[in-house]
């Protein structure tokens, strides 16, 4: 790249970044947090465990918890079986082994913001790549995302 | 045909040389355009890409029989939503849901003319829990909601020809009104001569009780009256609020060429019902209960088909039967067609479409007139009022054809004027016409942002015309209804824009986006869905024969079908197929067809449950598709089902996945 470029570059971006710093206001938050997913500059966290509202480790018993399991279990065969096999892969990836692949909170946050990890995250954009179907989000809440890890957890152990 | 090119020289329009002579004579020069400069107005009406306008405007699609949702005031169509005519587009009354809708006490009726959207009250303010739409020719009222914008309600009113007058609601929604424009004889059926119209034929007045919760309507009592033409109807607001205003026309009692038989006297009435005294009677027992068959058609749940109640009787208060008074007439020139209450409750408008003036009554006068017994005859039981004791005012040089009125809340009224085709604005203090401007062209209803509450936001008019001749480019010999939109912040009308709608736009109403926007459903959640062939377990896929009839539970997600492949179905069977789509996102919408089928396409929103029915008359194999473009891979989204010889002996089979 020549100089010159770089130099009508670095001038470009700063008219930019000034006129949305001037046009501005109390959205600020919202933007530089859009910036930073928008980036390959993803935290140890995310990398490890997925972009969205899990942002934190959670806890997970090594026991089974039977009643999420039942819980997770009626989630998955409502919303999720269409295009999920536990072995051998369909629409998506199959869900067998997942949970030797992924982290519980890589999972929840895949099932709950799963636009953000295909478009941001380098796992979600080969995933993408491979199967060529975006994930739909599937109005689970985050208590129910939880009880799909123990149902997948459960039969992981089990299978 | 003639091919003719159109001068706006609105004597042209008017469709007669004498009615614009008089016109001319009577109104005037035209007004000056009001047509704010150009730049101006583009920037009022401009929403930028993937802004939302600041209103929701209901417009009904009169002889298209549905009511569609505008953006204001950028005039953008958002949707049309199907009431009372079948909608291939969205499979309603198609669907095996829907169809219970269109059934009434004469069979399905496919078709039907749809006027006065109505939005539901609390204290004389529009609330946009749900809208109401009457159809004007097989008489029904429907109630929309808007979480999910879809007709969740239709009930028949007996008795009834024409219900033009509804359904206008009372300022807290207790009653929705319904109007018989054209008398005819009570009881059912009955086989009368035509010509025994005074004595055989009556009106009828419809009071309509809606759930507060629900919203679900019932018919509480209906009021026989003298067989007029009861035209129009509005609520009172505040002080009036326990009253219901109908105009009649045709207090001649013609039953032929109305035109002229039915235009000869200088007055007719507006009828004013106390509507809580009228309730309070039937509650006391005063009312009579009489055979009649009407069909109420709703939901049970949140999905699923819609049910037929079949109603075989109605409660009505008779003016000749009861000595209680709950209904006077207002004398009011001539042959009046709207009637309208200011935000105040406290006038009453008439838009005598015959008359020189504008009649205004004064809601106080009147209940003084009534203490006064200042009763000129009685008609049926019916005090008839003194008009000098009711008016407030008439207003001067209105126009030729006054017809309907708004208000703004700042003290003006607007008034449609439909033969010389403009609005005129006045005051409500001098009833002195203040502003005019022309309508494009022949203005029936016209309407204010907010407008008929207590307290309308007046920031746009919308006008509602009836015919577009050269407004727009030429489409055929006949062009499709215009709006027009105002500006009526400023003390002058301003025309901002002039736009092509659907159907007949007929009446409408506009309610402040922020009112509703928060409550508009954006999916069907799965677990909410009551349907009772919904697919709420996806492994639950299947194909269930009963005899002839066969079942398949589908499911669709992007971008297939589950199953896909099915065998066994044979010649004679009648196949519904009930898709789930099985989406939880936002305007994801998968639909099906299947090759023909004597049928429209079916096309579930995310959650919802919906039916095909399908009656294969020939052997083969029949490709079905999702209608809907719903993803990358839509066109792979497909199926087939293998149709059988009636005797055939292949078995009921259904797969997916597998090749």
């Amino acid at each position: 790249m020549s100089f010159l470029k770089l130099v009508s570059r670095f001038v470009l971006l700063s008219t930019l970044l000034f006129a949305l710093q001037a046009c501005g206001g109390d959205d600020s938050d919202q933007r530089s947090a859009q910036t930073e997913t928008e980036e390959p500059g993803l935290t140890e966290f995310e990398l490890e465990h997925g972009i969205g509202p899990i942002t934190e480790r959670i806890e997970v018993d090594d026991e089974i918890d039977q009643e999420l399991v039942t819980q997770g279990r009626n989630i998955y065969e409502m919303k999720c079986e269409m295009c999920h096999n536990m072995e051998g892969r369909m629409v998506g990836p199959e869900l067998g082994n997942v949970m030797e692949r992924r982290s519980a909170e890589f999972v929840m946050n895949f099932i709950l913001n799963p636009s953000g990890m295909t478009n941001n995250h380098p796992v979600g954009q080969e995933l993408l790549q491979e199967y060529m179907t975006s994930m739909p989000f599937q109005n689970v809440k985050e208590d129910e995302a939880r009880a799909i890890v123990e149902f997948l957890r459960d039969y992981n152990q089990n299978n | 045909m003639k091919k003719q090119k159109t001068k706006t020289l609105r004597g042209l329009l008017l469709g007669g040389g004498f009615v614009a002579v008089a016109a001319f004579l009577f109104t005037g020069c035209p007004s000056q355009q009001g047509m704010m400069d150009t730049g101006d107005a583009a920037q009022k009406v401009y929403v930028a890409p993937g802004e939302h306008d600041e209103y929701y405007g209901f417009f009904s699609g009169g002889y298209s029989g549905q009511l569609s949702v505008w953006g204001l005031p950028s005039s953008r169509l958002l949707k049309v939503i199907p009431v009372f005519s079948q909608d291939p587009e969205t499979g309603y009354g198609y669907s095996e849901e829907t169809k219970p809708l269109f059934e009434t006490s004469y069979g399905f009726i496919p078709w039907d003319d749809s006027h006065h959207p109505h939005i539901s009250q609390t204290d004389g303010d529009a609330d946009g829990r749900w809208i109401f739409i009457n159809a004007n020719n097989t008489p029904r009222i429907a109630r929309i909601d808007l979480e999910t914008f879809e007709t969740k309600e239709i009930l028949e009113l007996p008795n009834t020809g024409g219900n033009h007058a509804s359904s206008f609601v009372t300022s807290n929604t207790e009653y929705v009104i319904g109007g018989t424009r054209f008398s005819i004889p009570y009881e059912t059926d009955l086989d009368v001569p035509i010509d025994s119209y005074s004595d055989e034929f009556r009106g009828a007045l419809s009071f309509i009780a809606v759930d507060q919760e629900t919203g679900m309507m019932d018919l509480d009592f209906q009021i026989v009256v003298p067989p007029y033409n009861y035209d129009l109807g509005r609520a009172g607001k505040g002080p009036s609020a326990d009253w219901v205003f109908f105009t009649t026309y045709n207090t001649e009692e013609a039953h032929t060429m109305l035109e002229v038989n039915a235009s000869r006297n200088d007055k007719d009435f507006i009828a004013a019902v106390n509507w809580r005294k009228a309730a309070e009677l039937v509650e006391q027992g005063h009312g009579e209960t009489i055979s009649a068959e009407y069909y109420h058609n709703y939901y049970e749940g949140k999905q699923g088909y819609a049910i037929n109640d079949v109603k075989d009787q109605v409660t009505i208060l008779d003016t000749r039967e009861i000595d209680d008074e709950f209904i006077y007439y207002l004398p009011t020139p001539k042959s009046p067609h709207g009637v309208d209450i200011d935000p105040t409750g406290e006038f009453i408008v008439g838009g005598g479409k015959l008359a020189t003036v504008i009649p205004v009554h004064s809601f106080s006068n009147m209940l003084q007139a009534i203490e006064d017994g200042e009763i000129e005859e009685y008609i049926d039981g019916i005090p008839v009022l003194n008009y000098d004791a009711t008016i407030a005012g008439e207003v001067e040089n209105p126009g030729l054809g006054p017809l309907h009125t708004e208000f703004d809340g700042r003290g003006y009224a607007y008034t449609s004027v439909y033969i010389s085709s403009e609005i005129v604005k006045w005051s409500l203090e001098t009833f002195e016409v203040v502003d005019r401007i022309d309508a494009y062209y022949s203005i029936g209803h016209l309407m204010i942002t907010g407008g008929d509450t207590v307290d309308p936001d007046a920031q746009y008019m919308i006008g509602l015309t009836k015919t577009a001749k050269d407004r727009y480019l030429p489409t055929g010999p006949k062009q499709n209804h215009p709006a027009q939109l105002y500006d009526i912040s400023g003390d002058r009308m301003e025309l901002l824009l002039d736009f092509p709608t659907i159907g007949e736009p007929h009446y409408a109403q506009a309610i402040r986006a922020d009112k509703i926007v928060d409550q508009v459903a954006q999916i069907y959640e799965m677990e909410e869905n009551d349907h009772p062939h919904a697919l709420l377990r996806i492994a639950d896929n299947r194909v269930e024969r009963e005899g002839n009839t066969v079942h398949i539970y589908m499911g669709a997600t992007r971008s297939h079908f589950r199953p896909d492949n099915i065998e066994g179905i044979k010649v004679g069977d009648t196949v519904y197929i009930h898709l789930t789509n099985l989406e939880q996102e936002w305007d994801v919408v998968h639909g099906v067809a299947i090759k023909g089928a004597n049928n429209a396409e079916i096309l579930p929103a995310p959650g919802q449950t919906k039916t095909l029915k399908w009656e294969p008359t020939r052997t083969g194999i029949y490709p079905f598709y999702c209608t809907a473009f719903c993803s990358a891979l839509h066109q792979e989204m497909q199926g087939y089902i293998r149709v059988s010889a009636e005797d055939s002996d292949v078995d009921l089979a259904w797969r997916t996945g597998t090749n």
